[in-house]
C-alpha cells in the first residue's frame, strides 16, 4: 500500500510534464504561429511578403515598413492613433465617473426605481443598438461624424457593464464609513467623490483597463458613427487599408502589429485586473 | 476607531427616523441622471424609434410609412433569409464550441501540468487583440493556395479546401476563427468556476477512489454550472450580434452564403435602404430577446433547483 501511495503523486507529476509539454506544443502551433506570422511578414520587403510564406525574412525591412505605414495617406495613422487615444481616454473617463455614481446609489439606496434601473442595465448588455436610428439621433444633435459623438456612443453602450461591476464592489464597502462622513458634515457630493470614490480604486482600475481595450479595439461603432478617412480611428485605418486591396502585405501586417501593441502593453501590466473584470462582469451579466 | 464605531451605533439607535431621512439625502437619486441622459438619448430613443422607422421607406431625403413591407421583403428575398438562418448557425456553432473547448481547456489548465501560467496567457491573449487584425491575419493564413494552412496540409498530401471561398464552408470557417479568438474568455470563466469548487469534494472523491473522469462528470460538470450558464449566454449574445469578424473576412460572401443579420443591416444601410436596414435591426432585437430572455430564465431556474 505504501509504495503505491508514494508512486501515485510521482505518476501524476510525470503525467503533468507529459500533458503540459503536449499542450505547450499545440499552443505554439495554434496560438503563437499566427502572431509569429504577423511579426515576420511585417519585417519583409513587399516582394517577399507577397508570397504569404511563413518564413524568416531574408532581409529585414521592418523599420522601413514602419516609416512607410506612418507616411501613408499623409500621416493618417498618426492622426488615427491620436483620435483613438482621445476616444479611449474620453469615453473611459466619462463612463467610469457616471457608472460609479449609478452603481453606488443603486447599491446604497432602496428606491422604487431600482427595479427599472436594473432592468435597463441588463437591457443595455443584451440588446443590439439600432444603427440608423442612432445616426438619426446623432445628426439631430449635431454629433454625427464627430469624435465627441463616438465618445458619447461608447459611454452609452458601455455604462451597463461598468454599473454592474461598481454595484458589486460598493456592496463590500461598510456603510459605517458613509455614516461617519455624514456625521462629520459631508454632503452627498463630498461623501461620494472624497470618501467613496477613492475606495473604489481597485475596481476602477479593472473597469478602465477592460473598457479601454474594448473602446480601442472597437470597429463597428466607428464604422457607423465616425465614417470618413479624415478622422478615422486606428481600427478604421486598418480596415480601409485592407479594403484598398493593395498588394502591400508587409505594410498591412506592420499596421496590424502596431495596433496590437497597445492591448499587449495593457495585458502585460494589468493581466490580473483584466482577468478579474472579464470574469466577474461576465458572471454577473 | 472601534470607539467611534460604537458611538456611531448609539447615534443610529437614538435617532432611527432622522437617520433614515438623512441617509436618503446622502444618496441622491439625481446621481442616476447624467448616466441616464446618455443612455436615454443614445440608446433608448434610437431603440424605440427603430420600431417606427422599420415600418417606413426611409432614405436620406424623406420618410414614408409603408407598414410591414420591409419585413415581408426581408423574409421573401433569399439572400436576406439566408442571413437570418446563418445568424443562428453562427451563434450556436460558436457558442457550442466555446462551451466544449473552454471547459476542456479549463480542466487542463487547473490540473497539475507544467507551463500552466504560460498556457493561460497564450490562450487568453487573442481576446484582447483587434478583431480586424485577427480577421486580416486569418484571411491570409487561410488563403486557398498560398495560405500557411493549406501549404501545411499540402505537405502532408492533403488538398486543403477553399476555406473562405467555398460557399458551404465560409461561414463555418469564420465561426472557427471566432472560436480561436474567443475561447480564452470562456476558458477563463470556467477556470474561475472550477477554482471556486471547495477542495473537500475532490478529497472525498479521492478517498472513494474516483477516477479523473468521475471527478469531471460528478464534481466539475455539475458544480461549474454557473460558469456554463455565463459562457452560453455571453457567447450567444456575442454570436447573434457579431459583425466585424465576418465583415473583415468575407463581407458576407461568396455570394450571400456567410451573411448574418448584422451584415445585412450594414449592407442595406450602405445601399441607402434605411428602413429595410432598421427592420433588420428590429428582427435582430427580436431574435436576441426571444433566445436570451427565456434561456437565461430557464438556466437560472434550474440553477436554483439544484
Amino acid at each position: 500500500v505504501s509504495t503505491s501511495a508514494a508512486s501515485r503523486p510521482r505518476a501524476r507529476r510525470r503525467k503533468g510534464v507529459w500533458l503540459g509539454s503536449l499542450a505547450i506544443l499545440l499552443s505554439v502551433v495554434v496560438f503563437l504561429v499566427p502572431f509569429a506570422f504577423i511579426f515576420v511578414t511585417s519585417g519583409k520587403t513587399q516582394q517577399e511578403a507577397s508570397r504569404l510564406e511563413f518564413s524568416w525574412p531574408t532581409e529585414w525591412a521592418f523599420f522601413d515598413n514602419v516609416l512607410a505605414v506612418i507616411r501613408t495617406n499623409d500621416y493618417v495613422l498618426l492622426r488615427a492613433f491620436l483620435n483613438s487615444t482621445i476616444l479611449t481616454v474620453g469615453a473611459v473617463a466619462i463612463m467610469v465617473v457616471l457608472a460609479a455614481m449609478v452603481g453606488y446609489v443603486l447599491q446604497r439606496r432602496a428606491s422604487r426605481w431600482n427595479g427599472l434601473i436594473n432592468a435597463l442595465v441588463l437591457a443595455g448588455l443584451i440588446i443590439p443598438p439600432a444603427v440608423v436610428p442612432t445616426i438619426w439621433v446623432l445628426q439631430g444633435t449635431g454629433l454625427y461624424k464627430t469624435l465627441w459623438g463616438l465618445i458619447f456612443i461608447h459611454v452609452a453602450f458601455g455604462l451597463s457593464f461598468c454599473i454592474l461591476l461598481f454595484r458589486a464592489f460598493v456592496a463590500s464597502i461598510p456603510r459605517e464609513l458613509d455614516e461617519a462622513a455624514l456625521i462629520d458634515g459631508a454632503g452627498p457630493l463630498r461623501l461620494f467623490f472624497q470618501v467613496i470614490f477613492p475606495l473604489l480604486r481597485s475596481v476602477i482600475v479593472t473597469v478602465v483597463v477592460v473598457q479601454a481595450v474594448t473602446v480601442f479595439n472597437d470597429f463597428t461603432y466607428a464604422l457607423y458613427f465616425l465614417p470618413g478617412e479624415a478622422n478615422a480611428t486606428v481600427q478604421l485605418t486598418l480596415y480601409n487599408y485592407q479594403s484598398q486591396g493593395l498588394n502591400q502585405w508587409n505594410l498591412l501586417f506592420t499596421d496590424v502589429l502596431l495596433i496590437t501593441i497597445p492591448p499587449l502593453i495593457m495585458y502585460i501590466f494589468f493581466n490580473r485586473q483584466i482577468v478579474a473584470g472579464m470574469t466577474s462582469g461576465a458572471i454577473k451579466g | 476607531m472601534a470607539v467611534a464605531m460604537q458611538g456611531l451605533r448609539d447615534v443610529e439607535r437614538g435617532t432611527g427616523r432622522g437617520r433614515k431621512h438623512s441617509l436618503k439625502k446622502a444618496y441622491p437619486l439625481w446621481f442616476h441622471l447624467p448616466a441616464g441622459a446618455f443612455y436615454l438619448v443614445l440608446f433608448l430613443v434610437p431603440t424605440g424609434a427603430s420600431f417606427y422607422f422599420s415600418l417606413t421607406r426611409w432614405t436620406l431625403f424623406d420618410v414614408e410609412f409603408i407598414g410591414f413591407d420591409n419585413f415581408v421583403q426581408f423574409f421573401r428575398e433569399p439572400a436576406l433569409v439566408q442571413g437570418f438562418v446563418n445568424t443562428f448557425v453562427y451563434a450556436f456553432v460558436t457558442s457550442g464550441l466555446k462551451v466544449v473547448l473552454g471547459l476542456a481547456l479549463a480542466v487542463l489548465l487547473t490540473s497539475q501540468i507544467i507551463g500552466r501560467g504560460y498556457l493561460r496567457s497564450v490562450v487568453f491573449f487573442p481576446v484582447l487583440v483587434s478583431t480586424i487584425g485577427v480577421g486580416i491575419t486569418f484571411k491570409v493564413l487561410l488563403d486557398p493556395f498560398d495560405g500557411l494552412v493549406n501549404q501545411v496540409l499540402g505537405f502532408f498530401g492533403i488538398t486543403g479546401p477553399g476555406w473562405l471561398t467555398d460557399p458551404h464552408l465560409a461561414l463555418l470557417t469564420v465561426a472557427g476563427v471566432d472560436v480561436w479568438k474567443g475561447v480564452g474568455l470562456a476558458t477563463l470563466i470556467y477556470i474561475a468556476g472550477i477554482v471556486a469548487i471547495p477542495q473537500e469534494f475532490f478529497e472525498a472523491a479521492r478517498v472513494d477512489g474516483a477516477s479523473a473522469w468521475n471527478n469531471f462528470r460528478y464534481i466539475i460538470l455539475p458544480l461549474a454550472r454557473p460558469a456554463t450558464v455565463t459562457v452560453v449566454l455571453l457567447s450567444l449574445i456575442g454570436g447573434l450580434r457579431s459583425f466585424d469578424l465576418i465583415w473583415t473576412m468575407t463581407r458576407g460572401g461568396p455570394g450571400f452564403t456567410s451573411d448574418v443579420i448584422a451584415s445585412v443591416i450594414y449592407k442595406q444601410y450602405q445601399a441607402g435602404f434605411f428602413g429595410l436596414s432598421t427592420a433588420g435591426n428590429v428582427i435582430l432585437f427580436v431574435v436576441v430577446a426571444a433566445i436570451i430572455f427565456p434561456l437565461s430564465w430557464w438556466l437560472n431556474r434550474k440553477d436554483n433547483e439544484s
